[in-house]
């Protein structure tokens, strides 16, 4: 039978929760990487034992980790225990660490400003990695999402990381504006059908699509209506929370934006609001059931000003009409005095049948559901607040 | 032979103890130290400074011989009971949060 692997990153390190496909009963492992904050953690498609970690600090800055053994050792991409830790010309072996904006001609983009908090203009930073990956179809390439927003990308398994320095460099650069928790690039999604496709997403800028492997990008914000930026249907400037795709249909994509549920049939050109009967169109996750493209998850959330459930009650709303009309998912969840947000990463299914669904809370809850959504379980209950839920099926 | 503490994290990242020894070339200077631990311990690369401007990240102190050498300029000697191993450079995570 096979098995299920949930990663889940939070605010003090890394766990891994682990069932047989049943999904009833878990171990759990952890914590990795004991008191950083793990902003996400992806397994390669490819090799679900090659797992990728992005370990981050305020005081210490930025780590890659990687494991291949599904969790159990880890290192740091060209620090394998026991291999030279330095060239034969004694350069220091440490690439995997190093996130440094492309500014070299032909391929960079010089390091221009893009807006800050009071308006002003500020040089592009580079913080910690929000979002690592792995590609389709190579298990040594993976791309990275980072604040301040930029795409990088290994070819190497994690040992280097390159820009993909036109999206930094695209000319509405300047207008980018940092949400309240940074100018992250939070979404990477590979198109399955077409190799050179990418979408990305950035808080607060929006929506962007390369059809040429990341040389050429394109806003794809028309038809998103922001009313907290100046101009509401701006071409960039939306505060983006989430997007989700279904493989099987890669021109249909789904949006939760700071406020609304998008929906796009034409890969991103153009888009139309589904929030249709939800208590609440704020939230920060979305996906979609892993065999029924139409069928899709968000959990809402009473306003940007209070990030938790509406009345205290705890509901995943499921939409199987691919938007619109929404009903509530309660069986197994707190329908009383909980007010715990569920962050953009923090969700995710897996590809068994009946499909499994999983989130993270704030307050340090992952809950699963084996039957669609039907009905939830928690996992485990008092972890640190979770930032990320990834799950992967183990052959 | 210098002697450095870390801090717990930088530590474990590391795979080393509270303490660690440096050769470091005379006439020893924060950025010589720095550079030799790096040198060592790649994995610390970027941890203690930016990988781009080399600067000390922001809540990263330096400390010896009861002093702050924080924003003591990074190629000033640095003092003898550190160069000859009496006291220990420190690296320190500063207090953060209330």
């Amino acid at each position: 039978m096979s098995k299920v692997r949930v990663l889940a990153g939070t605010k003090k390190g890394a766990f891994i929760l682990t069932s047989d496909g049943n999904r009833h009963r878990w171990s759990v492992s952890g914590p990795h990487f004991a008191g950083w904050e793990i902003y996400h953690l992806k397994g390669s498609p490819l090799d679900p034992n090659r797992i990728f970690c992005s370990q981050t600090s305020g005081w210490f800055g930025q780590i890659i980790q990687r494991s291949d053994d599904g969790g159990k050792t880890w290192h740091q991409p060209g620090l394998k225990p026991g291999e030279p830790t330095t060239t034969p010309d004694g350069t220091p072996i440490a690439e995997s660490n190093r996130f440094v904006y492309d500014t070299v001609p032909p391929n960079g983009k010089p390091l221009t400003t893009h807006q800050w908090y009071d308006g002003t203009q500020h040089p592009w930073e580079f913080k910690r990695v929000w979002h690592l990956e792995p590609s389709l179809n190579d298990p040594d390439t993976i791309y990275a999402g980072v604040e301040d927003a930029a795409l990088f990308r290994t070819t190497d398994g994690g040992k280097s990381w390159h820009e993909l320095a036109a999206l930094r460099g695209h000319p509405t650069g300047a207008k980018w504006a940092p949400g309240a928790g940074g100018m992250g690039l939070h979404t990477i999604i590979l198109d399955p059908k077409n190799p050179g496709r990418i979408f990305i997403a950035i808080s607060s800028a929006g929506t962007f699509r390369s059809d040429d492997g990341g040389k050429n990008w394109k806003p794809i914000n028309h038809g998103l209506h922001s009313q907290y930026i100046a101009d509401p249907n701006a071409e960039v400037g939306h505060c983006i929370h989430r997007i989700a795709m279904h493989r099987s249909r890669p021109n249909v994509l789904f949006m939760q934006k700071h406020w609304d549920v998008m929906r796009s049939d034409d890969a991103g050109d153009s888009w139309h609001e589904v929030s249709g009967n939800l208590p609440s169109d704020f939230g920060f996750p979305v996906d979609v059931h892993a065999h029924e493209p139409n069928t899709i998850y968000v959990v809402p959330i009473k306003s940007d000003s209070e990030h938790f459930p509406p009345e205290g009650k705890l509901r995943v709303y499921r939409s199987k009409s691919g938007g619109n009309e929404w009903e509530p998912l309660t069986k197994g969840l707190p329908q009383q005095d909980c007010y715990v947000n569920i962050l953009r990463e923090a969700m995710s299914v897996d590809d068994l049948d009946p499909c499994g669904i999983y989130f993270g809370t704030t307050g340090g809850q992952v809950y699963a559901s084996a039957d669609g959504g039907d009905s939830w379980n928690p996992i485990v209950r008092d972890l640190p607040a979770v930032l990320s839920v990834e799950a992967q099926v183990i052959p | 032979m210098i002697r450095v503490i870390l801090p717990h994290h930088l530590r474990t990242l590391a795979s080393v103890g509270r303490e660690v020894q440096l050769d470091v070339p005379r006439p020893v200077t924060q950025r010589s130290v720095l550079d030799a631990l790096e040198a060592k311990y790649p994995m610390l690369s970027g941890t203690i400074r930016d990988q781009s401007t080399k600067q000390r990240r922001a809540l990263v102190r330096f400390f010896a011989c009861q002093e702050d050498l924080s924003h003591e300029p990074l190629d000033a000697p640095l003092p003898e009971k550190v160069t000859s191993g009496e006291e220990p450079y420190h690296i320190i995570g500063a207090i953060a949060g209330g």
